[in-house]
């Protein structure tokens, strides 16, 4: 596929080398190394614990890694550390130009609940990325009609269901135009009859050929959807492949024995 | 009937000298809480900060102007820094030598610090999730703060600040000790020249009936910030 070795970057919307992440004295994780190319759909799998979370908020950076490298579209995040031994952003102006890429899909939502549905999925395209309002307003009204929500845009969050509510944080994300989409356990704050409807627009997102990076407990989605499944245990990738490979085979006992037990659920 | 006439009579006499220092009193209110509310929000801003000088600027101011009765406040302002000529000379005599405007600013600084509290705690009280995904958005602090956090912790500490307001309204009283003449200093005046207490009483009700009118007017307020946000 790649014709040169330089070249074989270039497609590489998201790179992490060797990522390390601890909590006080606790290493959460152990050196993860993962690569995301343009249009993979792919799914973190892995116990409570195992360090998925983190790792994703480690690359829209709102965890600092403690060691490591992590490229978005090839460029390289500067990292320093502090006097305390804590690690921070060396450029400020890099974070937010990185974070404008990189769209988040959070588990509890976080609408901003002052604002209208409109208004939460205008916001950012306005004020961070600098889009005339009209055109801002004109794009959020298509997106929320994507999410099948566009006749909410004048409600206020709490007027919602929590399953519509995350559709329109998945709007909010859109709006970005993102080079990737992180969805951190998208549907596990949701009662259990809102999860499909959730699961059903990530998939046509998915269809259209985002880069998705999405932590997740669904199995379904994991085997249906997802062009790569990734399995972390405590802090390392046990597994990464096709789901269909992964699931058919299912090389590593601790996977076997993590599969197990979502089964039971 | 004798009762009656009395208050009529002092009504009559008094009535227009009695509106005029009610008006003072309305300034007060009016321009202390104008000032205190501009400066509050930068002042619960610096309170959280990040910067170690300005958390502790902030909380020294804090502890100063709420941990000292606003009566000795306002008697140090006027009475204890006029002692000084260099401040006598300086640029701000204007405003501290006036018993009107060095009342506006003592009841101003001093609000300052209670509102500044009360912002702080709104500030904090807004959902961590909705700050953070600000921040993953790429909005700058500022944009966070002006845009995502203070409009949020202000519609949280609406009925807080309104009690403020209103309980400023009582406060305005005191500069009356600086013959200032709102409507306590003039009531006081009148009272000590006939010896009743009748004009007293008359103050006491305009100030119950205004604290009412104000109550209305900020519950009213809290209503429409916060009904789109509670249910």
């Amino acid at each position: 596929m790649s014709s040169t070795e330089t070249n074989s970057h270039a497609r590489d919307v998201l790179v992490v080398e060797d990522l390390h992440k601890s909590f006080g004295q606790t290493e959460v994780l152990k050196g993860i190394s993962l690569t995301a190319k343009k249009h993979d759909v792919i799914t973190i799998l892995g116990s409570s614990g195992s360090g998925k979370s983190t790792f994703l908020r480690c690359i829209n950076l709102l965890e600092m890694p403690n060691a490591g490298r992590v490229y978005v579209n090839g460029e390289l995040i500067k990292m320093a550390t502090g006097r305390d031994g804590l690690p921070y952003p060396a450029d400020a102006q890099q974070m937010v130009r990185i974070r404008r890429k990189l769209a988040m899909v959070f588990q509890q939502f976080n609408l901003w609940a002052h604002m209208t549905v409109l208004q939460n999925v205008m916001f950012a395209p306005v004020k961070v990325l600098g889009i005339d309002k009209r055109d801002a307003e004109l794009a959020a009204i298509a997106y929320l009609e994507k999410v099948g929500l566009a006749e909410k845009r004048h409600h206020y969050p709490n007027q919602l269901s929590g399953g519509q509510q995350q559709r329109v944080a998945i709007a909010r994300a859109l709006a970005m135009e993102p080079d990737v989409m992180l969805f951190d356990e998208p549907t596990s704050a949701l009662d259990p009859e809102l999860v499909g409807e959730v699961l059903k627009v990530m998939r046509s997102l998915a269809e259209d050929g985002r880069t998705m990076l999405v932590v997740t407990h669904e199995m379904g989605f994991a085997r249906e959807v997802a062009s790569r499944v990734v399995f972390f245990h405590q802090g390392k990738v046990e597994e990464d492949g096709p789901p269909a490979e992964l699931f058919a085979s299912q090389k590593s006992p601790r996977f076997q024995k993590f599969l197990s037990s979502m089964a039971t659920k | 009937m004798s009762l009656f006439d009395d208050y009529y009579t002092l009504l009559i006499e008094s009535g227009p000298e009695i509106l005029d220092g009610f008006i003072v009193s309305l300034k007060l209110l009016a321009g202390s809480c104008f000032f205190a509310f501009l400066l509050a929000v930068p002042l619960a801003i610096a309170r959280v900060s990040e910067n170690a000088w300005l958390r502790q600027f902030a909380r020294t101011y804090s502890s100063i102007f709420r941990g000292t009765p606003l009566l000795v406040q306002i008697f140090i302002f006027y009475y204890g820094l006029s002692q000084f000529e260099a401040v006598r000379n300086s640029v701000i005599w204007p405003l501290l030598g006036d018993s009107f405007y060095c009342g506006i600013t003592v009841l101003a600084l001093n609000l300052t610090a209670y509102m500044a509290e009360d912002v702080r705690a709104g500030i904090m009280a807004v959902p961590h999730g909705e700050k953070e995904a600000a921040t993953a958005y790429g909005l700058s602090k500022f944009q966070c703060y002006r845009y995502i956090i203070i409009p949020r912790a202000l519609s949280i500490v609406t009925p807080v600040l309104g009690n403020e307001v209103i309980a400023q309204l009582k406060a305005t009283a005191l500069v009356s000790t600086i013959t200032v003449l709102d409507m306590t200093g003039i009531v006081r005046r009148l009272s000590a020249r006939s010896y009743t207490t009748d004009a007293l009483i008359i103050a006491g009700v305009i100030y119950a009936l205004t604290t009412l009118t104000i109550s209305l007017v900020v519950r009213f307020a809290e209503h429409r910030n916060t009904r789109h946000i509670r249910r």
